[in-house]
């Protein structure tokens, strides 16, 4: 049975996690996600479904939690915000050259360092660009509502074990505190190792029987050629993930004279500035990248050869409009407006932006 | 039918509660809805706001420059969000502890005097079930029948027993708003 509820992106997480059938949860506080955790405690789903929650000593400690239960072949998840992220990112490395599945939230907000607790989308760049050392990627998801928030941790961990990669999904404060309603779906259950076997091959360190050989997980190869081989491998299986999994939402683009591209919570307040801009007689679309990776480069391109010019309006100093340039490779101008340290621009705030800086363009 | 409403005031004052009532009144009209707090040191240090749409189509911006509605409930709140009523919008407040009043001639002006009554009646908990009552006299967005089912939604079940007070606070509200001529 559906069942429609008013909840806030940080509790659909928890709610998420438990229904889709996640084994473990481990995390450290922080603003301004700790409803993950505060709802999970809430719910006790170890008394229910089996799934473990843990509060860590720190960040360090929860990802390499993560990493542990993924070698033995879980469906593991954490969830922090921009600073602890940024602590977790080494164990992100290991997990990604281990080839392990995982879900990591990033409930983002300002920064450079602490910061402000306040929304902010200034980690694209970790997010998307490896984020940590090593030639790796994750997979993101940028949600741009509370359903969203629910949906992507299924679709997260389905990506997460046919890719045998980490996937993030990318939020912010605005996703993550704001109430909206939301479907929840029912309680899937919790995948036993043979079950996990069967649908993902057998990787997993689940104690060894006489029927295979032993599965060894490992991020460290000190032949320089086999590991090059091994970044071959990645760089393959990353072609695969962007030849397959591009997700991308198209808002007014049909007959768009001018376009913005815009994610997650940004996403929301410019659909909102693509309607005061018709209002005003522009025809303007709006291109949601729902995956940041792989980025929806070839639509971008194609629509640069439709419109005038392209804004790009994010909530950092200017990161995704990088790979808007890239797609669009000079064809059209791209120009960026964006809100930092936690400040949030309102949609008129975007409409005049995109009307002084591309359509009154000089 | 489509309103975007902010309530501010004072953590303790119930603005997040009233707020999550108000939207989940809404649901129950199979409305759209958007709920979107501070939870800033603005927060911490004492006031508090929350942003609501409540709406027949999808909300696209959850974040809103100017409002249909504000419920002002301390001087900072009315300090900050007097400017930001559309031309034609309403205002509400609770003239408790307030030195600086309204001074718009575009917006209807209503006052509240919730703290006086709840201290009359002697239970400051029904304070913001007054201010939501008064609100809803105003500004009928939602049916009262749904605002009970929101009401009873937005509870737990331990709580359901000040129901009752809480209706009737709703209703006391709706008769002590008055106009500003």
């Amino acid at each position: 049975m559906e069942e429609v509820r008013l909840m806030k992106g940080n509790e659909v997480i928890a709610e998420a996690a438990i229904r889709c059938g996640a084994d473990a949860y481990f995390g450290y506080p922080i603003t301004p996600q700790s409803e993950v955790m505060e709802t999970l405690m809430e719910r006790q789903p170890w008394l229910s479904t089996g799934m473990v929650v843990v509060q860590a000593e720190s960040e360090v400690a929860a990802i390499n939690m993560i990493y542990g239960g993924a070698g033995c072949g879980k469906k593991v998840i954490t969830s922090s915000s921009s600073p602890g992220v940024s602590l977790m990112s080494e164990g992100m490395s290991y997990i990604a050259g281990a080839e392990l599945p995982c879900v990591i939230v990033n409930v983002s907000r300002g920064g450079p360092g602490l910061g402000t607790i306040q929304p902010s989308q200034a980690d694209y760049f970790q997010a998307c660009k490896g984020g940590a050392h090593g030639d790796f990627k994750l997979i993101v998801l940028a949600p741009a509502s509370v359903q969203e928030m629910h949906d992507f941790v299924f679709d997260a961990f389905e990506l997460a074990f046919k890719y045998h990669n980490p996937v993030m999904i990318l939020s912010d404060g605005v996703i993550g505190q704001m109430m909206e309603k939301v479907i929840l779906a029912d309680q899937h259950p919790r995948l036993t190792d043979e079950e996990i076997a069967e649908r993902y091959g057998s990787w997993a360190l689940t104690g060894k029987p006489a029927s295979r050989s032993r599965n060894v997980i490992t991020s460290l190869d000190l032949d320089p050629y086999e590991q090059e081989k091994f970044n071959q491998k990645l760089v393959a299986k990353y072609k695969e993930v962007e030849a397959n999994e591009v997700r991308y939402e198209e808002y007014l683009t049909e007959d768009a004279d001018y376009l913005i591209v815009a994610f997650g919570s940004s996403a929301r307040i410019c659909k909102k500035s693509v309607e005061l801009a018709r209002e005003q007689g522009h025809k303007v679309g709006l291109l949601r990248p729902i995956t940041l990776f792989p980025f929806p480069t070839q639509r971008i391109a194609e629509l640069a050869g439709q419109v005038k010019g392209i804004l790009v309006a994010e909530l950092n100093a200017g990161q995704m409009v990088e790979d808007v340039r890239l797609s669009v490779e000079g064809k059209v101008p791209v120009a960026h407006y964006g809100r930092m340290g936690g400040a949030v621009y309102s949609p008129d705030e975007v409409t005049d932006a995109l009307i002084e800086k591309i359509i009154n363009r000089k | 039918m489509k309103e975007e409403l902010i309530i501010a005031g004072f953590g303790g004052q119930g603005v997040l509660s009233t707020g999550k009532i108000l939207a989940y009144s809404g649901v129950m009209q199979d409305y759209e809805v958007s709920w979107l707090p501070s939870y800033g040191p603005e927060m911490r240090g004492g006031t508090a706001n929350v942003t609501v749409v409540v709406s027949d189509t999808p909300v696209s911006s959850p974040i809103v420059q100017m409002y249909d509605t504000a419920i002002i409930l301390n001087q900072q709140s009315m300090d900050k969000f007097e400017a930001r009523v559309k031309p034609g919008g309403v205002l509400i407040y609770d003239t408790n502890g307030i030195t600086h009043h309204p001074t718009r001639k575009d917006i209807e002006i209503y006052t509240i005097d919730a703290t006086a009554e709840a201290a009359r009646q002697g239970n400051a908990r029904i304070f913001n079930m007054l201010i939501l009552g008064g609100y809803l006299k105003v500004r009928p967005v939602v049916t009262m029948e749904n605002v009970y089912k929101g009401l009873k939604k937005s509870l737990p079940e331990r709580a359901w027993k000040t129901l009752p007070a809480n209706e009737a606070a709703i209703i006391r509200g709706g008769e002590i708003i008055r106009k500003v001529e």
